[in-house]
């Protein structure tokens, strides 16, 4: 009994002087920034740096190689903590969070076909184009849900993504998974959204959604420095948008909407009836 | 006598009864044909006839690019009316040649035919990639590359596949029956162009009236008809070559690795028809079929016809269809509007009501390993489609989902109705841009 402790003591007491010295001596000299900026990152590994991870940035912004402001779920707070770090002044980037840019439900827009394959949006956008008739609409299968590390996206039960502002980090990881490009970024002081990704014409986007841009100019002439109409669909020209809420009554098919001030218009859909199909 | 086949494998209701005993029907001409200029794998045909020009019967309209890829004919003599993307079986429009057919059925000049022994095998297969022979059975890979195995791999068996294994299906049934001379001698052509002793023809024996008329055709020429017990995917090419020679076709490599080739009795008639008469595939024999047709039938239909009109010709729908597939249930492509047309690879069209279409949400895995069972190449479907959805790429690479057929053996059998085979081939597509990155 007696033998075995003090065998087993005295290995544990070599190996640990063995390793107390390599420790010492196979050091690994780190910048003492670099662990610094690392306990000030906010730890998600989000990716949206460009790097793989926080500690891959913690040490780019040591070597300098990338700037201190990159971190979106960080925000301000983290921008300012990295640049007191270095002992630098930077610029915070205006916060910017993602916006889905369809209201084409269920309720509101065609499907072509009935799918009922894998939930997972660029799998089923492979079939066909995807099932719903319009080509830039939200397919609703919830890959970018999936993809969020901040649980900022919901679905519908009429399968369509809804982003909660509040929770959104602009890491844009949702842009990534998303194959029709339905999310965009935009700054966060920006409320009024074109809510359409489809760049049909009019009479095509008539048929398959019920709240689609049909690029009738009328938001243009309401308030002609917010608003660009790019290939028969308008967008909110976030420089110069802060009459754009003007406009939101004007538009025939209630596609441009408050995404904060739900009171702006009646819902889209309240007064409409279901398509057929 | 137990009969060869190959492991796993499932064993799904064929429902042929339908249309097994139902004669060739010629399809009529509609009254817009369009032809696609993909109708193979590889390079698409090159478009060479211009908007308003009058094109014959078997007149090329498209020129094979590269060596991997055959021409494109006119169907029938008539008006190309519009060049411009359609509706393709694949899902998405794609270029294709728009004929107004005049309806004068009038042959292009200069097919001429010849005496097989005339020729040696390199004329010949210039002839059958000039005539667009691809492979019939669905796959439609040029048969003229199929036929030119490289100078260090030596050939010992060819085998045609006559099996038909999938449900439904009945279009190469009834050719055994009815133009089984012309399979036989499209056969004894393929035979003198690889230069092989061992010819079998394989039919399941779901078929007994196919055997017996084959092998009474095949008496007095060295082709051996070996009936085969029914089991799906018997005729998908490495199963059938496991089926019959007992050889397995080695991870990533190609029959001709295990001296087989093999060709579908359906191409090895258009062979016959390429070489004595020098008529280009123009035609093939589709199956239309299922519980949402009012009229089943075996339709020789021309390629381009839309498959509205081949509907129109059976009667039209018996009820609300749910479900509208071309090929067979197994591997056949759903699709999303009857304005797609037949193709050099439409061995089939089945229509299922909407009652007949079971939609069940998938449940999770249970490990119980059926798909493992029933993979005819040994796959573990359930662990692929893990990583699949995990995104391991180079994980799923590791059990070699790469192999996969796309059978959907696995999907068929899974108690939890999961996707495994769409999985599967996500993660196929990812493995490749994978590999051409890296």
């Amino acid at each position: 009994m007696l033998a075995a402790v003090a065998c087993l003591g005295g290995i544990g007491l070599v190996a640990a002087t063995a390793l107390g010295i390599a420790a010492k001596k196979f050091a690994v000299e780190v910048d003492p920034r670099e662990a610094a900026i690392l306990a000030a990152l906010p730890g998600v590994n989000c990716g949206a740096c460009g790097e793989p991870g926080c500690s891959g940035y913690a040490r780019a912004v040591a070597e300098g190689r990338l700037a201190p402001n990159l971190c979106p779920p960080g925000g301000q707070q983290t921008a300012e903590a990295l640049a007191d770090i270095l002992g630098i002044k930077i610029k915070v980037k205006e916060p910017a969070v993602a916006v889905v840019i369809c209201q084409g439900g269920d309720n509101l827009a065609r499907q072509k076909y009935h799918y009922l394959g894998l939930e997972d949006c660029n799998a089923a956008q492979k079939l066909a184009g995807g099932p719903k008739s319009c080509p830039g609409g939200c397919l609703g299968l919830g890959s970018c849900v999936r993809a969020c590390l901040f649980g900022a996206i919901t679905m519908t039960p009429e399968h369509l993504a809804v982003i909660d502002r509040d929770k959104c980090t602009g890491c844009e990881q949702c842009l990534k998974a998303c194959p029709r490009q339905v999310m965009i970024m935009a700054p966060k002081t920006v409320t009024t959204h074109v809510l359409c990704n489809s760049h049909d014409k009019g009479a095509e986007v008539r048929k398959y959604c019920q709240v689609g841009c049909i690029g009738c100019n009328i938001c243009k002439k309401t308030v002609p420095e917010a608003y660009t109409i790019d290939n028969l669909l308008a967008r909110v020209n976030y420089a110069q948008a802060d009459n754009a809420a003007l406009a939101i009554a004007k538009c025939p098919m209630k596609c441009i909407r408050d995404l904060v001030d739900n009171n702006s218009a009646e819902k889209p859909g309240s007064d409409e009836t279901v398509p057929a199909g | 006598m137990k009969l060869p086949t190959f492991p796993g494998g499932i064993h799904p209701l064929d429902n042929k009864a339908t249309t097994a005993t139902k004669a060739l029907v010629n399809c009529s001409l509609p009254n817009e044909l369009i032809v696609p200029m993909l109708q193979h794998i590889g390079a698409p045909a090159a478009c060479c006839v211009t908007v308003g020009q009058q094109v014959a019967k078997g007149e090329q309209i498209g020129t094979a690019v590269g060596p991997v890829s055959v021409p494109i004919h006119a169907p029938t003599s008539g008006e190309v009316i519009a060049i411009e993307p359609r509706l393709h079986p694949v899902g998405r429009p794609l270029p294709a040649v728009v004929i107004r057919p005049d309806g004068d059925e009038r042959w292009h000049k200069g097919l001429q035919g010849y005496d097989p022994d005339s020729l040696n095998p390199d004329e010949l297969r210039q002839l059958l990639q000039q005539a667009g022979i691809v492979g019939l059975g669905g796959a439609t890979f040029p048969t003229h590359i199929k036929l030119s195995p490289p100078p260090d791999r030596r050939i010992d068996t060819l085998i045609i596949n006559g099996v038909e294994c999938e449900p439904y299906l009945t279009g190469d049934h009834r050719l055994m029956l009815e133009e089984g001379s012309k399979i036989v001698d499209g056969i004894l052509i393929l035979r003198q162009i690889l230069g092989v002793n061992q010819v079998i023809l394989a039919i399941e024996n779901n078929k007994p009236d196919a055997i017996d008329a084959m092998r009474k055709l095949c008496l007095k020429t060295p082709i051996e008809v070996q009936p085969l017990p029914v089991k799906y995917p018997q005729g998908a090419e490495k199963q059938l070559i496991e089926a019959i020679t007992g050889r397995q076709v080695p991870s990533g490599k190609l029959p001709m690795d295990c001296g087989a080739v093999v060709q579908n009795v359906g191409t090895a008639a258009a062979v016959s028809t390429a070489v004595r008469q020098g008529r280009p595939l123009i035609e093939r024999i589709t199956t239309v079929t299922g519980t949402g047709v009012r009229n089943p039938q075996n339709l020789r239909a021309v390629i381009g016809t839309p498959l509205s009109h081949l509907i129109e010709q059976c009667g039209g729908f018996s009820d609300d269809p749910g479900k509208i597939i071309l090929g067979g249930p197994m591997m056949g492509n759903s699709q999303i509007s009857l304005e797609v047309p037949v193709i050099r690879g439409t061995s089939g069209l089945l229509v299922l009501r909407h009652q007949d279409v079971s939609i069940k949400k998938p449940g999770p895995c249970i490990r119980c390993g059926q798909c493992v069972k029933v993979c005819p190449i040994h796959l573990q479907p359930t662990v692929i489609a893990l990583c699949a959805r995990l995104g391991l790429i180079e994980r799923a690479d590791s059990y070699n989902a790469l192999d996969c057929i796309e059978c959907g053996c696995c999907t068929y059998q899974c108690p939890a109705t999961l996707p495994l085979v769409q999985s599967i081939r996500e993660i196929k597509g990812a493995i490749m841009e994978h590999k051409r990155k890296h």
